[in-house]
């Protein structure tokens, strides 16, 4: 996935989180997280970034993300949007889709 | 009478008495309107009250918490503590709130090097948690408290105590019977301890009305002296109007399945007893009981603890008999105190200590709320999930211990933070005195009363063990990291008997 321009998924509400996403051309993905539960979920929320953009084959980006306790789902739902709002595309494919 | 007569009467060693009549002091022929316009116990200022009770360095002061986040007592005397030059002082204050965060610089000043509360909050807290003070802050329960003063444990040199009213005598009262516009703050339960037991007493009052100041919270005999001041506190702060009930459905719905498991349980019958806490779902609980009441035709005897304004309506109706009040949480419950006879104002030691027979003793069910609650049933009102400091253990391990039924309401998660889970990072209330918990997504019996498991399955109601309902939450939200601790002890949890239960340690940053 090709990210075109800064992007943004998510809320402030408590239970989301929000994600911002600028495109880069190089050095990984950056991640700035901040978290009301970073003790105990900082590490999980890391990892399922990650892992959501890793997916989307995005290699390159600058991640900013304010979580408010958000879930697991929550946290891909919101970087997946974040992600196809930056790239600018809507070639969802939604899983579990039959 | 002489000294001979005297040495006449037979067994007069055995006698307790005094030598010889010597004749009675001069009496006082002004009327009663002039000996009350003169000074009295009344000083004309903080500094000669504090002067007048003899304070010095290493002494313990004590404060009641019943103007909550509106108190301006504690950081009003503790300032004019540090400007007069005071050090090392105890504070043992029936509770601690958000509002006290001045606080922090007299403790780095060593005005303050020790706090015995029942809780803390804000930035006091953080600060406390974080590893401000050399001596562990000990934390109480209200019943723990009253018993550990009364025992000599905590002993208690001055006490400062602010009161909405007070007599030129010092009978201080929460409202006053003379008028209503005036701040008040209902029941001063816990401040009574304090009064009986200090050495000396300090009453602070804007509002110094006629002698006899009756109805009476503590009596003129308990106070040394009295300061007039314009700044009690903030009315706002200590007293808003009724306690809303929640509209949150987690909530209701747990207030619901509480009242289904009380009544399912056997403990809604005529003339029962009961205690709510003051947690959105405990006090919602109160509605769906009511609603119980009224179909079953049937009574409360009494309703003990922290009052609501719910609580005073429901007197109000008829359905509660009695109410017992050592702290009115409402301006509807401190009104229903002013004026309903059969709504008494309790001291803490009547209410919930240990050494002796209290009043949380005759309760049928308690409906107490939790930060968390561990796989033993223990339970935590005291750490936060971060393992800082934010809350007041309260009369939460008394009621438990008291009431036939104790039911511990708290939803399974809160936000990603999971409720129920395998170590509690406080405990405040053992497992040992718990008994049902109930959340939106089940409900837990503690194997120690099977009678009751069965009862509520009788009933229709589902009940889960108490590992199945951390194991839904854990599949919710994911399993938490551990929180980071240092070594260091910040606080030392004392049970309601003055054993230490637990302690908190200073968190990792």
């Amino acid at each position: 996935m090709q990210l075109i321009k800064p992007a943004v998924a998510g809320t402030m509400e408590s239970g989301d989180i929000m994600v911002t996403i600028e495109p880069r051309d190089s050095g990984g993905v950056t991640l700035e997280l901040s978290s009301n539960v970073m003790q105990q979920f900082g590490r999980q929320i890391e990892e399922m970034i990650r892992k959501t953009l890793a997916e989307l084959g995005v290699e390159h980006a600058a991640v900013h993300a304010v979580d408010k306790g958000a879930l697991d789902c929550t946290v891909r739902a919101r970087v997946s949007a974040a992600a196809f709002r930056s790239a600018e595309s809507t070639d969802y494919t939604w899983k579990g889709a039959k | 009478m002489d000294e001979k007569l005297l040495a006449a009467i037979p067994h007069i060693g055995e006698i307790s008495h005094r030598d010889v009549y010597a004749g009675a002091p001069a009496k006082h022929t002004a009327t009663f309107q002039e000996r009350s316009s003169r000074q009295n116990k009344v000083l004309p200022s903080l500094e000669d009250a504090i002067r007048a009770t003899g304070l010095k360095d290493g002494m313990t002061i004590s404060f009641h918490h019943h103007f909550r986040g509106g108190d301006h007592i504690v950081n009003q005397v503790v300032g004019k503590l540090a400007e007069m030059g005071f050090k090392n002082l105890t504070l043992a204050a029936s509770s601690l709130a958000a509002v006290h965060a001045p606080l922090i610089e007299y403790i780095r000043q060593g005005v303050i090097t020790h706090i015995e509360t029942s809780g803390l909050r804000g930035e006091l807290a953080e600060q406390v948690s974080r590893g401000l003070m050399d001596c562990p802050v000990v934390f109480r329960s209200h019943g723990g408290r009253a018993a550990a003063i009364r025992s000599g444990e905590l002993h208690i040199d001055v006490a400062f105590l602010g009161a909405p009213s007070c007599d030129p005598y010092g009978n201080a009262n929460g409202y006053s019977r003379d008028d209503d516009e005036a701040i008040a703050c209902g029941s001063m339960g816990y401040a009574r301890t304090d009064a009986k037991y200090a050495d000396k007493v300090v009453i602070l009052t804007n509002n110094l009305v006629r002698y006899p100041n009756a109805p009476w919270a503590i009596p003129e005999y308990d106070v040394d002296y009295i300061v007039v001041t314009d700044d009690i506190g903030d009315p706002k702060g200590i007293m808003s109007g009724a306690t809303r009930y929640t509209k949150n459905p987690k909530e209701l719905l747990i207030a619901q399945t509480a009242a289904q498991v009380i009544d399912a349980a056997g403990y809604l019958y005529d003339g029962f007893s009961m205690q709510m806490g003051s947690g959105g779902a405990s006090l919602a609980a109160a509605r769906f009981l009511r609603q119980m009441m009224l179909d079953k035709n049937i009574r409360c005897r009494f309703a003990l603890g922290g009052i609501t304004g719910q609580i005073a309506a429901m007197h109000e109706e008829g359905l509660i008999d009695r109410v017992l009040d050592v702290q009115s949480f409402d301006l509807d419950a401190a009104l229903s105190l002013k004026k309903n006879r059969f709504h008494h104002q309790i001291g803490a030691t009547y209410y919930a200590s240990f050494l002796s027979a209290a009043a949380v003793d005759q309760l049928d069910f308690v409906i107490l709320s939790a930060l968390e609650i561990d796989t033993d049933f223990n339970v935590n009102v005291l750490t936060g999930s971060d393992g800082v400091i934010r809350g007041a253990i309260g009369g939460h391990p008394d009621t438990a211990a008291g009431a036939s039924l104790s039911v511990v309401v708290a939803p399974l998660t809160r936000g990603r933070i999971p409720t129920i889970i395998d170590h509690v990072n406080t405990i405040v209330t053992p497992g040992a005195v718990v008994d049902v918990v109930v959340t939106d997504q089940g409900v837990a019996v503690n194997p120690r009363r099977p009678e009751v498991a069965e009862k509520l399955r009788k009933a229709g109601l589902r009940v889960y063990t108490i590992e199945q309902l951390r194991d839904k939450a854990l599949a919710l939200v994911g399993r938490p990291d551990p929180i980071r601790y240092l070594d260091r002890i910040v606080g030392v949890v004392m049970y309601r008997d003055n054993t230490v239960i637990d302690v908190i340690r200073q968190i990792e940053e």
